[in-house]
């Protein structure tokens, strides 16, 4: 006799815990119904993502390239799940390779960035890249699982904290690759994942007043009322590719901060 | 075992000394009675035919009319920016480009005198910081960009640089020249060309800078002034043109131009405003911090994005520490800004003057306690006498808002962690100062402070090589460094 498997449920992946909709809603994605989030579900997300951020952000760099690392394990572990809900093996690999490259970043990108600036006075001068905050990231759909780690992970390794929206068309990889994120030692809230529609909770991230950076690299329409609403607080304005890859996607969320300290006696 | 003589602290005195009158003479400036555009290398006039009147807010004394720029003045100008670009200034070769740069620095600097009378008079700070301050450190920035414009490959590894085209650059009254220079020459040694916009109130020295374009033999279009009011920046922003917007000034207008500019294929960057916190400990040099308070708030009568506007004291040290600083507010001279021995200038303009007055008064009405130390204010013209608020809650709007004028908030805390949620309770994140001689509690508070430039031990410095601005709603992008070539470059991966 063969034996009844037991099912996936799909929920949203809040402040390090596995959460139906607030809402009580689901959407189907590839024949399972996922957890569909509302705007009180992203507002939850971001509140999580601002509590987490002084202690992932508060990480030495070499902790949290460990961490990210630590993804990539998770990621391999999981490659036979991860295949099923993206383009394939190729795919799969080619996001665990994306991880290990970025968790390389971690200790590298203050070195690449920084400065160290040479005033004409008797000043020590230097320059340092450091987070901007928490980030609302909307990923490119396409391809699935690659569309979602090139726009989340240089914004984490960084050391933001992270709210993601996924919508339909990568939902289960959003819902399989949170499972992989929750097993790698990433602070409780420091990543978020929503499965919904994109077009319902980016109105409410993009006007969040405690959202410093927003990435639209997954909208497909015309991005001017969110960026409109992102000027009531001077949120930082991110747009790039799913195939992007390079430090510089790194420092499209970090601050840069200037520090001066007389020299002498 | 001696007693110690015990101080009994004396009340503030100003001090009775006579300064002699000391001005610089101002015939070096010749000024015209009128001034137009600046566009393709032609001065012309604007077709509206409007011309505004510059005054000096020191004296109120007419000084010249400056040309009121409309839609088709603007739209001719980033005209002669893109003929600029694209026939001449972006194939030029980079270290061509340089040596132009290199020129405007040393006509900047055979020409300081003047420019420095010109500012003062235009916009009535202290001559003693036109000459030692913004001229300077406007050649000096020149000087800087001009050395990048043909090493820019070396300052961004695995990327081929390319410029964006045309910039439109729209800034501030409070230090008309040098952000004129911050804006046009990384702009320049970018290969872009540009268009700016001085502020209203200013345009003095960015007009006797067409002049200098023309000393230079720098291209026709390469780099355009459009004078005018909020009006003039409006149709600059709105242009289809340009490329690229850089933007000084309030919060209030970066958010307009954000909106403005959503959903356009156009970089930004906004410099905007500030409600930077001083923080004094305990263990601090006392008589250096309060040097470092003064100029950190008084400076350019506080006309100054950065400015130490909040005073945050550790509650052990709060009276000697005030005690100091009242007596030292004393000594301030208030006046002529071209009088060498003058500290405080006048106020940029009636309606700033205004400003400030209502939330000096909306300070007193919530419960502040004013100090203004005896102060002598010349008869005409626009004056604010040092402003010192004590007994400041955090939720009073002279510790919530940008005043940008001659007025300190202070309030104290008694822990690191109190300084640091104190100084980082407004939206703002331009600045901050700290000041303790413990270097490990320095580099605590570095870490904590949301603030683009922290000054530790010292307030107020500039330097073309060091990045500067802000977290938060004090804006993105920075001005300065290697760091201030990125806003002007667009890169093919």
């Amino acid at each position: 006799m063969s034996r009844l498997s037991v099912k996936k449920t799909y929920k949203l992946y809040i402040g390090g815990a596995f959460t139906r909709s607030e809402s009580g809603r689901t959407f189907e994605a590839d024949g399972h119904n996922v957890a569909r989030a509302s705007r009180k579900d992203a507002r939850d997300a971001v509140r999580s993502a601002r509590s987490a951020l002084a202690g992932w952000s508060g990480l030495t760099a070499y902790n949290r390239g460990q961490v990210l690392y630590r993804l990539a394990e998770m990621m391999e572990a999981r490659a036979s799940d991860l295949e099923q809900a993206c383009t394939g093996r190729d795919e799969v690999e080619s996001a665990i390779d994306l991880t290990v490259w970025y968790a390389g970043w971690a200790d590298k990108i203050a070195q690449v960035l920084g400065s160290s600036n040479p005033v004409a006075g008797p000043y020590f001068d230097f320059t340092i890249p450091e987070p901007t905050g928490v980030v609302a990231i909307l990923a490119p759909s396409e391809p699935p699982l690659l569309g979602l780690l090139s726009r989340m992970l240089p914004a984490l390794v960084g050391g933001n904290t992270v709210v993601t929206v996924a919508g339909e068309a990568n939902a289960i990889a959003a819902f399989e690759l949170s499972e992989a994120l929750a097993t790698s030692d990433f602070p409780s809230g420091s990543v978020n994942v929503l499965t919904g529609f994109a077009d319902e909770l980016a109105p409410w991230l993009a006007g969040h007043m405690d959202v410093n950076a927003i990435d639209l690299t997954g909208v497909e329409s015309s991005t001017a009322e969110l960026e409109r609403a992102a000027s009531e607080n001077v949120k930082r304005v991110v747009r790039s590719s799913a195939d992007a890859r390079s430090p510089w996607e790194i420092a499209a969320f970090l601050e840069l901060k200037t520090v001066w300290h007389p020299i002498g006696l | 075992m001696t007693e110690v003589e015990r101080r009994t602290s004396r009340p503030p005195s100003t001090f009775e000394w006579e300064y002699a009158p000391a001005p610089e003479a101002r015939d070096i400036v010749q000024i015209r009675e009128r001034y137009g555009l600046f566009i393709g290398g032609e001065e012309v006039e604007p077709s509206s035919g409007e011309w505004l009147p510059s005054i000096s807010p020191s004296t109120e004394e007419h000084l010249f009319e400056i040309a009121q720029a409309g839609e088709k003045d603007v739209a001719s100008a980033v005209g002669a920016a893109r003929d600029a670009f694209e026939n001449g200034w972006s194939e030029l070769a980079p270290s061509e480009r340089a040596k132009y740069l290199f020129r405007l620095a040393r006509l900047l600097q055979e020409r300081s005198r003047e420019l420095a009378v010109a500012e003062s008079l235009d916009g009535g700070k202290p001559i003693r910081e036109s000459r030692d301050v913004d001229v300077p450190l406007a050649a000096a920035h020149f000087f800087y960009y001009a050395g990048w414009a043909d090493k820019l490959e070396y300052a961004f590894p695995n990327r081929t640089p390319r410029p964006l085209g045309v910039a439109a650059q729209i800034i501030p009254w409070n230090f008309p020249l040098l952000m004129l220079a911050w804006k046009i020459a990384p702009a320049l040694a970018c290969g872009n060309t540009v268009v700016l916009k001085p502020a209203e109130t200013t345009p003095l020295t960015a007009m006797i800078f067409a002049d200098i374009c023309r000393q230079a033999e720098l291209p026709p279009g390469v780099v355009n002034l459009v004078t005018g009011d909020g009006t003039t920046g409006a149709h600059l922003v709105r242009n289809e043109g340009i490329d690229k917007v850089a933007f000084t000034g309030s919060t209030e207008v970066g958010k307009l131009i954000m909106r403005e500019l959503a959903g356009r294929d156009v970089r930004l960057t906004l410099e905007l405003g500030g409600k930077a916190a001083n923080i004094v400990f305990d263990d601090a040099a006392l008589d250096q911090a309060v040097e470092g308070i003064v100029n950190g708030i008084y400076f350019n009568q506080g006309h100054v994005c950065c400015a130490g506007s909040r005073l945050l004291v550790q509650e052990s040290i709060y009276e000697p520490l005030l005690e100091k600083l009242k007596r030292r507010l004393s000594t301030l001279r208030v006046g002529d800004p071209l009088d060498k021995n003058t500290d405080v200038g006048a106020i940029n303009s009636k309606a700033q003057l205004d400003k400030i007055r209502e939330l000096v008064a909306s300070g007193e009405e919530e419960g502040a306690e004013i100090f203004q130390p005896e102060c002598q204010l010349p008869e005409r013209g626009y004056w604010f006498v040092p402003t010192l608020f004590t007994n400041v809650a955090q939720s009073y709007r002279i510790a919530q808002e940008e005043i940008f004028g001659p007025v300190l908030s202070v309030l104290t805390f008694r822990t690191p962690e109190e300084a640091v949620e104190k100084a980082n309770n407004t939206p703002y994140g331009l600045s901050a100062g700290v000041w303790t001689e413990k270097g490990s509690r320095i580099l605590w508070m570095v870490q904590r402070l949301r603030a683009g430039v922290v000054w530790a031990n010292t307030f107020n410095r500039f330097d073309p090589t060091s990045p500067f601005g802000g977290y938060r709603e004090s804006g993105f992008g920075r001005e300065g460094g290697r760091h201030g070539l990125d806003p002007y470059l667009r890169f093919d991966e």
